[in-house]
């Protein structure tokens, strides 16, 4: 253990372990490819629903749309957040890695489960999108593929549970773990539920479609391939809301308002995020409103509770630090001079601000469990969803690669000047992509559907010409996104392996240092609140939070009035 | 660098609350006890909610009962395929499946009148969407579901699958047609 396999970042002060480097090297590469592969199939399938454009013929367009779900959803995010938690636990604790032989081997195993599943679905036959409903029976080798990446995963969540033990055993840190790594181990938890979920009930899928088990009950496999699918959304949530902490104590020293209140809301998604795999049951046949109701709510919105406090704790710990360096002028100098030609601080802000208005209001409202009868399979879904997991997930995670790139790969960003605008390409097509998205759910247009104007069915069906209208928007902003995050594809591939290498160095030793804590809060004089004003430490975040209340509020309401005017049914 | 180390206070559970945090957490808990009793008030005080009802059944069974309805109240048929189009008497228990690819038969019904709306599929899972109302509820094989509903406006309406099942998805269309009644 005490040869030369430490070395410390000269610019970030980071300790990195070499396998662990490696590992976090090797995992976020694997999801640039994932990411890849998912979006030229994102063009394709962007370009089908298009209805000036459809692009592909019915088979090919059902084949992409599935090739692009597990993509995206499974591989490209599950790949970074592996990455992540070797990162949270290794390197921000500064410890050796736990037991780098298994990482590799859960490494590999997710690699051959990729190829397996899409060799599968590039085969032809296992169009059946991410979920597999049964009785809709695919290629076997679509859930063995699934299987073999989520046991590598499992894997990855043991080794990173491992590292906190080495990391605890051999006093590499003081005090208790940064919040940033108790948000990992919020992930990493979540992580372990939604893989055992879905060894339940891929298993026996894949010996269903073996022949070996007759018959799958199709109310049953909903429910717990939703308590996989769902959840595999909720290790997301953890997993960026962390990289958010992580990236305000990057870019801004930015230490959390109080850390009882972050690690409680961490906690709160523990207890309750699972129980939203509900969401996806709302109008089905056999469950009881009360279990809906109270699945629904998280119990009783206590995970939507513990998203409300991150969304103002992240910000507002920017604020603090904000104004501790000066920026005290009004509600917003603080933000108006925050570094927004900054990719790792832009993505991570506009991330945080299309996750909680776009994706976080719609994801409640839809939630609901009457009102999920106007929305249910419509394409206000995949809208809600892009929001959550793409501006979310997705561009928090590219926030973060920015920051990495010098860091972990030791290149310097290439393009540093289209960096600066990718975020925004991105993110502003994104959430333009979302709106109209959802718009168009509105209107009754279905998602994963060939052809919105029914040219080939027996009877037929037009949309008003505004779905059309929305629908042609869905195509252009969804390339605009495509195009987006093909500049982020493109930066970090030349830069990674083409890059120039940063000047600085850093070479490996044996020495390491220890994990301190946090220099303590210098209170100004008359308390916290003195930086602030009236009496809050952080009243421009406040007053955000205050709109995006106000928001909610009026958004949840109008749905309401909407689901009034439809035909009354009991 | 904070978030990313250990908190500097050793009993850092022991910091007080900050005022914007505090007025912040009771907020949004007061609007996530609001969200989560207006569902079942909107059971008590509103018109749009599911039963629940649901049987399990099989598709030969659920056949035999719509085709007995096909059977009973057939009015006329539709389109070359000669799809029946069905009037069951108002306050009747009406059968409609799901099939690959087609919603059958076509059904008839009275503005202002309640009906029994049985839903079930034959085969895979499909989505059941009646447009442009935009009703959307998720039909399952080996389930029977039952809709109380009572159509307040006149028209056709056009029943879509919206669960992806299989490469005829989008050509699954059926009707239901909504009479001025009043006779």
């Amino acid at each position: 253990m005490k040869t030369e396999l430490f070395r410390t970042c000269p610019e970030s002060g980071l300790q990195f372990h070499k396998p662990a480097e490696m590992l976090t090297r090797a995992n976020a590469v694997l999801a640039v490819v994932m990411l890849l592969i998912g979006g030229l199939s994102a063009l394709a399938v962007t370009l089908t629903r298009w209805p000036a454009v459809h692009l592909l013929p019915a088979d090919k367009f059902y084949q992409l749309l599935t090739f692009h779900g597990v993509n995206m959803l499974i591989f490209w995010i599950i790949f970074f957040e592996i990455a992540v938690l070797y990162f949270c636990s290794s390197t921000l604790l500064r410890c050796r890695l736990a037991t780098p032989k298994i990482a590799w081997l859960g490494f590999f195993l997710m690699v051959a489960g990729a190829v397996v599943n899409n060799l599968a679905v590039l085969g032809g036959n296992a169009s059946v999108m991410m979920t597999s409903y049964v009785p809709m029976p695919a290629n076997p080798n679509f859930y063995l593929g699934l299987i073999l990446f989520a046991v590598g995963a499992l894997l990855g969540c043991f080794v990173f549970l491992g590292t906190l033990v080495v990391a605890k055993d051999e006093k590499t840190y003081e005090g208790s773990i940064p919040l940033v790594t108790f948000g990992a181990l919020t992930a990493c938890i979540i992580a372990i539920f939604t893989i055992a979920m879905g060894a339940v009930i891929l298993i026996p899928t894949y010996m269903w479609s073996m022949g070996w088990i007759s018959h799958i009950d199709a109310a049953m496999y909903r429910l717990l391939w939703w308590a996989f699918g769902h959840s595999s959304q909720q290790i997301n949530v953890a997993a960026h809301v962390s990289v958010w902490y992580a990236i305000a104590a990057i870019v801004f020293g930015a230490k959390p308002l109080s850390e009882k209140v972050s690690r409680a809301a961490f906690f709160l998604y523990i207890c309750f995020l699972q129980l939203a795999s509900a969401h996806h049951l709302l109008v089905d046949p056999g469950l009881s409103s009360t279990w809906k109701i109270f699945n629904t709510s998280y119990a009783m919105y206590l995970a939507v509770l513990a998203s409300m406090i991150h969304g103002l704790t992240v910000p507002g710990s920017i604020e603090v630090a904000q104004r501790a360096k000066g920026y005290t002028k009004g509600m917003f100098e603080w933000l108006r001079k925050a570094p927004w030609g900054n990719p790792v601080f832009s993505g991570m802000f506009i991330s945080l601000i299309g996750f909680g208005f776009i994706g976080g209001i719609t994801g409640v409202v839809m939630g609901t469990e009457q009102i999920n009868i106007i929305i249910h399979n419509t394409i206000y879904v995949p809208g809600h969803f892009h929001a959550t997991v793409v501006i979310g997930t997705t561009l928090a995670f590219m926030a973060l690669t920015y920051f990495l790139i010098p860091v972990l790969f030791r290149r310097q960003v290439f393009l540093p000047g289209l960096a600066k605008w990718q975020p925004y390409i991105f993110g502003i097509s994104m959430m333009v992509f979302t709106l109209v998205m959802m718009g168009a759910g509105t209107l009754g247009v279905e998602r994963r559907h060939w052809d919105m104007a029914f040219t080939d069915a027996a009877l037929g069906f037009d949309y008003p010409a505004s779905a059309y209208t929305l629908m042609g928007l869905v195509g252009i902003s969804g390339t605009m996104a495509i195009i987006g995050g093909g500049i982020y594809v493109l930066i970090t591939v030349v830069s990674v392996f083409f890059g120039k290498r940063v000047e600085s160095e850093s070479p490996y030793s044996s020495a390491t240092t220890r994990l301190m804590r946090a220099e303590p809060t210098v209170v100004p004089e008359g308390g916290h609140e003195a930086a602030g004003k009236f009496g809050f430490a952080a009243p421009g975040t406040f007053a955000l939070a205050i709109f995006f209340l106000a928001v909610f509020v009026v958004y949840y309401a109008v749905n309401w009035k909407y689901l009034a005017s439809v035909w009354p049914m009991s | 660098m904070t978030s990313i180390q250990p908190p500097s206070e050793i009993l850092w559970w022991k910091q007080p609350l900050d005022r914007v945090e505090g007025t912040w957490i009771a907020l949004a808990l007061v609007w996530s006890l609001i969200m989560f009793v207006m569902m079942p008030m909107w059971h008590i005080y509103g018109k749009q909610n599911l039963s629940n009802e649901a049987y399990r059944t099989t598709p030969a069974a659920y056949m035999a009962k719509t085709q007995a309805m096909v059977d009973q109240y057939t009015d006329r048929t539709m389109t070359d395929q000669k799809i029946p189009v069905v009037k069951p008497p108002p306050g009747s228990d009406v059968y409609l499946l799901g099939r690959l690819w087609q919603w059958w038969p076509i059904i008839e019904l009275e503005k202002g009148q309640t009906y029994r709306l049985h839903i079930a599929s034959m085969d895979w899972q499909h989505g059941f969407s009646l447009q442009p109302q935009n009703i959307n509820v998720q039909i399952l094989p080996g389930y029977e579901m039952v809709l109380t509903i009572t159509p307040d406006t006149s028209g056709d309406q056009t029943i879509i699958c919206n669960e992806y099942c299989g490469i005829g998805h989008h050509n699954m269309v059926g009707k239901i047609l909504v009479t001025e009644g009043g006779s």
